[in-house]
């Protein structure tokens, strides 16, 4: 790519914006993710960390030591040889209890399709799906990759709070959530896997261009997983590609 | 073992450092004091580091006392009267709490967060690198919460060495408009919308809090909808959703959004305009990045100076050093047949 395709975008004194796009796309997200892993490996000097999104990378820096215009010269410098591709994406099998108290919206997603609820299951389970990024909660993982027969506008009524470990799906994307919060997604089932645990090791489970599949669980395995998730277990396994 | 003790506290008290970063890619965000500046000037004043952790005063402040040993404590950040008993703790002074006595502190005003730091700093454990209560991921602080009445703090340092300190200089109130620099989704926004965000007047609505100060005036027209492909916030960063209305991102802020952004407030700014309260009103002025960076090193060299003019409590203020040698020489003229 050239560096003609990319902007430099301040964001205050202390942030740069290097965007690639403004759409969601798998080729614009790894040339991020491929830019990401350059910044963080060089460690440019009042670098402190980097936001990789959809489809820019937010630099955090101290302004009093960085160099914005070498900055900027060395990125579209190495932006023509950049390697988008992911070396060894890691694949991780996550299990979903969908539909009922889990997944809320599982019958009318399916009504809205015309399909029915173990199909919607079906469709949502057999595809891989990628960690875009991670954000607006600890942990909290954007998936690009829904069968898009299954794309559902957001609702029109977001809920004030919903629970931890949702797994939804809203417009083209899908999520996990980590924590409890407000989501105007639609719920189709719930993990016991914890994105976020403060007090386990790795405290986030995911990164972005990580691989994920769903793996759909009976109800009655829920509480002894959850409880296990709880204590600190992984849950999610790493399964070869 | 020397233990701060509080005995009372108002409900948004918390740890605060520096802040935690390297983080922000897995969606955590920084967290960290409000007023860095108000963190940075409580520190110096008990002689520690700037970034370390301090007690964050949400607008009411507490009593505090101390057990097993003496304690050397300073406040900075919002303006709180701080008392022992009947004794007034001029502002910007550090002060040494013996067992028995009660540390006093009182609302804040002007202002709204108040720092009160420690000689040394807390012994209690850092979570991700940093002792920053971040309420929703339960993480930093004490036990991953807020403060509340009877919470006990170890504190690193058993006795205070050196003498208590003071500013010579206070810090300079400061009026200007908050400077921002444009983007990075100006273009997100029409330029009737831009004329508007930059001459007009906000004012801080009830919605204010760590995570965002969501402003109440003119609705910014935008050009081409409102959402974007969720991208990266730094904190200062002011987003515009649906309703026109402007919120700035705090320390506690989400990591990505997808409102645009139409500008970002200048680091030299941020603790200003975080320290301004519910009904307060301010005017946005549109800075380059030079001015900002420059701005950045002044601001650095502010509080370099203010860590200069510290003297010891006992020693003479520069002032009276100067009345002191005028009397000298008056009394020589005066002596004079």
């Amino acid at each position: 790519m050239t560096a003609s395709n990319v902007r430099f975008l301040d964001q205050g004194d202390c942030g740069l914006v290097v965007e690639f796009g403004e759409e969601i796309d798998p080729q614009i997200n790894a040339r991020v993710l491929a830019l990401d892993a350059a910044v963080n490996a060089a460690k440019p000097v009042g670098f402190i960390e980097t936001v990789p999104t959809y489809r820019s990378l937010l630099v955090q820096v101290d302004p009093l030591v960085f160099d914005r215009a070498a900055f900027i010269a060395w990125v579209e410098s190495i932006l023509p040889g950049l390697d988008v591709a992911v070396a060894e994406p890691r694949r991780w099998r996550v299990p979903v209890v969908y539909g009922g108290t889990y997944g809320f919206d599982l019958d009318d997603v399916a009504a809205t399709h015309g399909i029915s609820s173990a199909e919607v299951i079906a469709r949502h389970s057999s595809a891989i799906y990628r960690v875009y990024m991670l954000g607006f909660m600890p942990g909290l993982a954007y998936l690009g990759g829904l069968d898009p027969r299954l794309a559902t506008p957001r609702r029109r009524d977001p809920r004030l709070m919903t629970p931890a470990g949702i797994v939804s799906i809203g417009g083209v994307q899908a999520l996990i959530a980590s924590l409890a919060m407000p989501s105007g997604w639609h719920l189709l089932g719930r993990t016991p896997v914890r994105a976020f645990h403060p007090r386990r090791d790795p405290v986030f489970l995911f990164t972005p261009g990580d691989e994920i599949v769903f793996d759909p669980i009976g109800a009655e395995r829920w509480d002894a997983l959850d409880k296990a998730g709880e204590a600190g277990e992984i849950l999610a396994e790493l399964v070869a590609r | 073992m020397t233990v701060l003790i509080i005995d009372r506290c108002g409900p948004g008290t918390s740890i605060q450092d520096g802040g935690r970063f390297g983080q922000q890619r897995f969606g955590l965000g920084p967290s960290g004091a409000m007023d860095r500046d108000g963190l940075a000037i409580a520190n110096m004043l008990v002689g520690n580091p700037a970034d370390l952790a301090a007690i964050e005063f949400l607008m009411i402040g507490g009593t505090l006392r101390c057990e097993g040993g003496p304690a050397r404590l300073a406040l900075a950040g919002a303006v709180m009267p701080v008392s022992i008993g009947s004794r007034k703790i001029p502002p910007h002074e550090s002060v040494t709490l013996v067992p028995g006595e009660t540390l006093a502190i009182g609302a804040a005003l002007p202002g709204t967060f108040g720092y009160l730091a420690v000689c040394g700093g807390f012994a209690i454990p850092q979570s991700l690198g940093s002792h920053s209560l971040h309420v929703r991921a339960g993480i930093g602080g004490l036990d991953g919460r807020l403060l509340r009445d009877g919470d006990r703090l170890p504190l690193a340092c058993d006795t205070p060495c050196g003498a208590d300190l003071r500013l010579a200089q206070a810090p300079a109130p400061n009026t200007d408009p908050i400077r921002v620099l444009l983007g990075p989704q100006a273009d997100c926004f029409s330029a009737e919308g831009l004329e508007t965000f930059l001459g007009s007047e906000y004012t801080i609505s009830n919605q204010a809090d760590r995570m965002g100060y969501r402003l109440s005036g003119p609705t910014i027209a935008h050009a081409r909808g409102y959402n974007i492909v969720s991208d990266g916030i730094a904190t200062g960063a002011i987003q515009v959703p649906g309703t026109g209305e402007p919120i700035v991102l705090m320390a506690d802020r989400q990591t990505t959004g997808g409102y645009p952004k139409i500008a970002t407030i200048i680091s030299a700014d941020l603790p200003r305009f975080a320290q301004k309260r519910p009904g307060e009103r301010i005017r946005f002025a549109a800075v380059t990045h030079e001015e900002a960076v420059a701005a950045a090193r002044r601001r650095a060299e502010r509080l370099a100076a203010l860590r200069r003019s510290l003297q010891a409590c006992g020693e003479p203020s520069l002032d009276s050093e100067r009345l002191l040698s005028l009397n000298l020489v008056d009394g020589v003229v005066a002596g004079d047949p």
